[in-house]
C-alpha cells in the first residue's frame, strides 16, 4: 500500500504550538447552515436568534438568499426577551406555521445562536416536544451554531454530532464516511471505494433522511472534513472505530487516505494500485501545472475552517511552497496528527487567535501569498500581500483526486493575477 | 419571534459600525461574541474598502462568560487606544452583549483613557441598522461639537454621508460642487471622511445640508436647537427637486448666484421622441423612504412614469411617506417583510420596479425590469465611475438607469412589428450566432406565460391571440384577462374576451 514518506528532517506533530487568545476574526457556526442545507436535501434549518444572525446568514449565502433556501431566522423580538415560557410558544407557533408551508421538509433542525444560549432557551426540549408533535413525518434534532460555542465549519460537526445519537443501529461490518462533500466528489469518492471492492459506503449526511445512515459497534468510520471533532468524539461513543489518516487533498493526501481505509478492509496492494494507479497519475499531472507558480513562494494561514495544517501539508509537499505561519482555529492530535507528521518542519504553528498581533507577524513576514477571511483579504492586498481568501476553500470541490489540479489553482491564480496586472505607466 | 430570510436592515451596531468606518480618526470598541466580526466584510467587499473597519470586537466565547466578560472589554479598549491612537472612540454592545449587561459605556467612561469616550445605547430588539447610523452620529455631535464663531464666509455642512451608503461617496462630490458654483464653501461633510476634530468645528458653518435623514436627521435637528444651524429639507434627486433644493439654500444663505446647468442633460433626453414610449410606464417604489420619496417625483414628473405603488422599509419615516403616496394616489406599504412587497408587486402587475437588490431579485422572478435606486444594495452599485443620483449629474446618471432596463422605443416599435418574423419571433433564442434557435427552446415563451390561477379555461384561438402579445407585457395581459373573464363569472376565454378586457383596461 502507498503511504507518503515522512520528512527526512522530521514532521510537525510535536512542534511546540503557539496559543493564542484574543481578538478573533472569524466566523460563527451558523455559516455551515449555508453549504449543509444544500446537501440535505429535505432539511430545513431554523436559526434562533437575532437580527444579527439573519444578517450574517444574508451576508455570507449572497444570492442563494434569493433562491428560496430552506434556512431562516426566527428573529428574537423584545417579548421574547421577556418571559421563557412565551418563547418556547412563539418558537411552536413559527414552526407550525414554517412546516404547513413547506411539507417537503422531513427534518428541522434548532439551531441555537447566542442571543438563544445566553437567555438560556432551552432548544433541546423544543425539539423533542416538536418531534413528537410532528412524527412521523418530521424529524426535529438542534445543535448549536453559535458564535460563543463554534467557530465557522464547527457548525457542520455541531450539527452532525446532533444526528449520530438518533441514528439506526447495526451490527454490519461497513464503512461509514463523515462530512458534507460536493455531490461530484462524493460520487468520486464512491466509485473510487467501489473500486477497492468496499461496500456498501455509509455516508453522513446523507442526501435525504431516508438514506441508510446506520452505526454500531462494527463499523469503521473515515472523516472527509479535518473539523469534525465532536462528530469524531460521538461516533466512538456508539462504538464505532476512527481509521485515522491524512485529509484526501491532492494525490498524495487521497492515496493516503484511501490507502487507511484499504488496509482496515484488507485490500491487497495489487488491487489498491490497479484503482489508484491512473487517477494518481492524472492528480499528479494536473498540480504540475499549478506548482510551476506555486513552487518555492512563502504561504501564511490565518485561522478560519481547521482545514489549514491538511492544506498547508499539501502546498508544501506536492507544490513546492513554503508555510511560515500555519494557524487553525483548533488543532486536535486524533484529527490532526497525521497531517501534522507529513508537514515538514519550519512553519509556526498556531491556535487560536489575536487578530491584530497576527497581522503583525505577517506584516513582518511579507509572504507570497496569505490565506485569509474576507474581512482581511482587500486590507491585506491594499498592504502589497496577495491574498487567497479562504471561505471559497469550503465551497469548492477540492477534495480527491481529480479536484488536485483545481485546488492547487485555487492558490496559484492569485499569484498569477498579480503578475498579470501591470497598471502603472510605462516607464 | 418572526421567521426571516431576507432583512432589509442589520442590527443598529452594524449602523454604529457604517458611522465609525465612514470616520477617520475615531475607533469602535464593541462588546460582542465571536463571529460578529463577519460585518468587517460589508466593508471590505462590497465597498472595497482597502482597510479593516476601525472596530475591535471583545470576541468572546463560552468559557469567557462564567468568568470575566467586562474584564475582556476592558483590555481591549485599552488595547485599542495603544495601538490605533484614535482620537475619539465609541464603545457599545451587540446584541448578544446587550443581554450580559455589562455596561461597557459605564466602564469605558471610568477608564480614563486620555481621549473623548462616547457611550453608544443601541437597542438591538427594537431597533435596526439606520438607527444605529443616526443615534451614534448624534451621540458623536452631542459629546464633540463645540460651541464656536460661524466662519467669515458662508459655510456649510454636509451631513449624513456613511459607509456602506447608496452612492453616498459621489452624492457629497456633486453637491458640494454645486454648492461651490452657488459660492458656498463646504465646512465639514461628516460623518465620511470627517475625523472627530472636524465633528468639533461643526457649529462653525451657517447651515446644515441634510443629504441623508435616514443617517443624520437626529444630529441636524441637534444642531438647529442647539447652535441655531437652520438645515435644509429637500433631498436634491432629480432636477427639479435639485432645483428646489437651490432655491431653499438660496434663501438660507441669503445669495442669489445659480449653479451651472450646462452639463444637465435629462429634459432633453427625456423630451426626445425616443422617449415618448416611456409615457405612462407604470412603475412601483420601494426602498428607504427618502429615496423613495424623492423618486417618486422623478418617475411621475421627469420620466413620464404612472406611480402605480410605493412603499418603504423604515417605519421611523412612515408617516410622510404615507402623506406623499396619498398626493400620488396610492396606498403606502410600510413593511420589512419582502414577501408582503412580493405580494403587492404580483397584485399592481407594474412594468417597473424601482427597488432595492431584493426587489430586483424579485422583479428577475416576476419577469419586471427593475432599477436598483435604494440601499440595501450589493457590490456592483458601489461602481468604479463617478455616478451620484444628486444634483444635475445625478439626474443624468438617473434617466440612464430608469431607462436601460426597458426596451426603448424604437426597439419596442420594431419588435412588435416583426414579432411573426422568423427570427425575431418569441420561441427564437436571444441570437441567432451560435444557433440557439427555436428547436433548441421550444419552451421559451410558454415559461413566460405564468398559469392561469383563477380557473378559467383558454380557448386555442385566444391562446394563439395572446401569443401575438410581446412577451414582456403578456403576463399582464393574461391577468388581466381573467380577472376580467372570471369578474364577470366567464368560465371560458375567447378572442372576444381578451380584446374586451383590452378595452376594458385601457386609459
Amino acid at each position: 500500500m502507498s503511504r507518503p514518506e515522512l520528512p527526512a528532517a522530521g514532521g510537525c506533530r510535536s512542534a511546540p504550538v503557539l496559543k493564542e487568545r484574543g481578538q478573533r476574526e472569524v466566523f460563527c457556526g451558523l455559516t455551515g447552515i449555508v453549504w449543509l442545507h444544500r446537501k440535505m436535501q429535505d432539511a430545513f434549518f431554523l436559526v434562533v436568534g437575532s437580527r444579527t444572525c439573519a444578517h450574517l446568514l444574508q451576508s455570507a449565502a449572497g444570492v442563494m438568499i434569493f433562491a428560496e433556501p430552506r434556512f431562516g431566522t426566527a428573529i428574537l423580538e423584545e417579548a421574547d426577551l421577556a418571559g421563557m415560557a412565551d418563547a418556547q410558544d412563539e418558537l411552536d407557533r413559527e414552526v407550525e406555521r414554517l412546516l404547513s408551508r413547506r411539507p417537503d421538509i422531513r427534518q428541522l433542525f434548532l439551531v441555537g445562536s447566542c442571543p438563544s444560549e445566553v437567555i438560556k432557551l432551552d432548544l433541546s426540549k423544543a425539539a423533542e416536544r416538536l418531534s413528537a408533535r410532528h412524527a412521523p413525518r418530521v424529524r426535529v434534532l438542534n445543535y448549536s451554531g453559535s458564535g460563543i460555542e463554534t467557530t465557522f465549519t464547527e457548525g457542520e460537526d455541531a450539527c452532525l454530532a446532533a444526528m449520530v445519537p438518533v441514528l439506526p443501529e447495526t451490527q454490519e461490518r461497513e464503512l461509514l464516511v463523515v462530512g458534507a462533500l460536493p455531490d461530484v466528489v462524493e460520487d468520486q469518492m464512491l466509485s473510487l471505494l467501489s473500486g477497492l471492492g468496499i461496500g456498501p459506503v455509509r455516508l453522513l449526511p446523507a442526501r435525504n433522511i431516508d438514506a441508510e445512515t446506520a452505526v454500531g459497534p462494527n463499523t469503521a468510520y473515515a472523516l472527509a472534513q479535518p473539523f469534525l471533532g465532536e462528530t469524531h468524539e460521538a461516533l466512538a461513543r456508539r462504538g464505532a472505530r476512527h481509521i485515522p489518516a491524512p485529509f484526501p487533498y491532492g494525490e498524495e493526501g487521497t492515496t493516503a487516505w484511501l490507502a487507511a481505509i484499504a488496509t482496515e478492509f484488507g485490500v491487497s496492494p495489487e488491487r489498491f494500485a490497479e484503482v489508484t494507479e491512473a487517477p494518481r497519475a492524472r492528480a499528479r499531472k494536473a498540480v504540475a501545472a499549478a506548482a510551476e507558480t506555486l513552487a518555492g513562494k512563502s504561504l501564511f494561514f490565518f485561522p478560519d475552517s481547521q482545514m489549514e495544517i491538511p492544506l498547508a501539508r499539501f502546498l508544501s509537499r506536492e507544490c513546492g511552497m513554503e508555510p511560515l505561519e500555519v494557524a487553525q482555529p483548533y488543532i486536535r492530535d486524533a484529527l490532526h496528527g497525521p497531517d501534522l507528521d507529513l508537514l515538514p518542519q519550519g512553519p509556526r504553528i498556531a491556535e487560536g487567535q489575536d487578530v491584530d498581533r497576527q497581522l503583525d507577524r505577517a506584516r513582518a513576514d511579507r509572504p507570497d501569498l496569505t490565506v485569509c477571511g474576507l474581512g482581511l483579504a482587500n486590507p491585506l492586498e491594499a498592504e502589497g500581500l496577495a491574498t487567497k481568501w479562504a471561505i471559497e476553500l469550503v465551497f469548492t470541490p477540492v477534495h480527491f483526486y481529480e479536484q488536485a489540479g483545481d485546488l492547487a489553482a485555487l492558490f496559484a491564480r492569485p499569484i498569477r493575477r498579480k503578475q498579470a496586472l501591470r497598471l502603472e505607466a510605462a516607464e | 419571534m418572526k421567521l426571516s430570510v431576507w432583512t432589509y436592515e442589520g442590527p443598529p451596531h452594524v449602523g454604529a459600525m457604517r458611522i465609525a468606518t465612514g470616520m477617520k480618526g475615531l475607533h469602535y470598541v464593541l462588546h460582542a461574541p465571536q463571529g460578529d466580526t463577519y460585518a468587517d466584510l460589508l466593508f471590505t467587499m462590497i465597498e472595497r474598502r482597502n482597510h479593516r473597519p476601525p472596530v475591535t470586537y471583545t470576541t468572546f466565547q463560552a468559557r469567557d462568560l462564567g468568568a470575566d466578560t467586562a474584564g475582556l472589554f476592558r483590555t481591549a479598549c485599552e488595547e485599542a487606544v495603544a495601538r490605533f491612537r484614535p482620537e475619539a472612540i465609541i464603545v457599545g454592545a451587540s446584541c448578544t452583549a446587550e443581554l450580559i449587561q455589562d455596561d461597557p459605556g459605564g466602564m469605558a467612561e471610568t477608564m480614563d483613557l486620555g481621549i473623548p469616550v462616547v457611550p453608544l445605547e443601541l437597542p438591538s430588539y427594537q431597533r435596526k441598522e439606520n438607527y444605529g447610523c443616526d443615534e451614534t452620529f448624534y451621540r458623536l455631535c452631542r459629546a464633540l461639537a463645540q460651541p464656536q464663531d460661524r466662519t467669515a464666509r458662508i459655510t456649510c455642512n454636509i451631513l449624513g454621508g456613511t459607509a456602506l451608503g447608496f452612492r453616498h461617496r459621489d452624492d457629497i462630490a456633486e453637491i458640494t460642487s454645486l454648492l461651490a458654483d452657488m459660492g458656498i464653501e463646504v465646512n465639514v461633510a461628516a460623518p465620511l471622511d470627517a475625523t472627530p476634530a472636524d465633528i468639533a468645528r461643526l457649529p462653525a458653518a451657517h447651515f446644515n445640508v441634510l443629504l441623508y435623514p435616514e443617517t443624520a436627521e437626529a444630529a441636524a435637528r441637534w444642531l438647529q436647537k442647539e447652535h441655531g444651524q437652520p438645515y435644509t429639507r429637500t433631498i436634491p434627486i432629480g432636477v427639479g427637486a435639485t432645483r428646489d433644493f437651490v432655491r431653499e439654500v438660496q434663501q438660507i444663505a441669503g445669495t442669489d448666484i445659480l449653479p451651472d446647468e450646462s452639463h444637465l442633460r435629462l429634459p432633453w433626453w427625456t423630451a426626445s421622441v425616443d422617449s415618448t414610449y416611456l409615457t405612462g410606464k407604470r412603475v412601483f417604489l420601494f426602498g428607504d423612504a427618502t429615496h423613495v420619496m424623492a423618486m417618486a417625483r422623478v418617475a411621475r414628473d421627469e420620466m413620464g412614469f404612472e406611480v402605480a405603488g410605493m412603499g418603504c422599509y423604515n417605519r421611523e419615516f412612515a408617516r410622510p411617506l404615507r402623506k406623499l403616496a396619498k398626493e400620488y394616489g396610492v396606498e403606502a406599504l410600510i413593511t420589512d417583510d419582502y414577501l408582503d412587497v412580493e405580494a403587492e408587486i404580483e397584485r399592481l402587475a407594474p412594468e417597473m420596479i424601482l427597488g432595492t437588490q431584493m426587489e430586483r431579485h424579485i422583479g428577475k422572478r416576476l419577469g419586471i425590469p427593475c432599477a436598483v435606486i435604494s440601499a440595501p444594495v450589493h457590490v456592483q452599485d458601489f461602481p468604479a465611475r463617478y455616478s451620484p443620483v444628486m444634483g444635475f449629474e445625478g439626474a443624468n446618471v438617473l434617466f440612464d438607469t430608469l431607462v436601460h432596463p426597458l426596451v426603448m422605443g424604437l426597439e419596442e416599435h420594431l419588435l412588435a412589428m416583426f414579432r411573426e418574423d422568423f427570427e425575431f419571433h418569441d420561441d427564437a433564442g436571444p441570437s441567432h450566432h451560435g444557433g440557439g434557435h427555436a428547436a433548441t427552446s421550444p419552451v421559451r415563451a410558454e415559461e413566460r406565460v405564468p398559469e392561469s390561477t383563477v380557473g378559467v379555461v383558454w380557448l386555442p384561438a385566444a391562446e394563439k391571440e395572446l401569443k401575438k402579445i410581446p412577451f414582456f407585457v403578456r403576463g399582464k395581459a393574461r391577468r388581466n384577462t381573467e380577472t376580467f373573464a372570471a369578474e364577470r363569472g366567464q368560465t371560458e376565454i375567447g378572442v372576444d374576451t381578451l380584446y374586451e378586457a383590452k378595452a376594458h383596461y385601457a386609459r
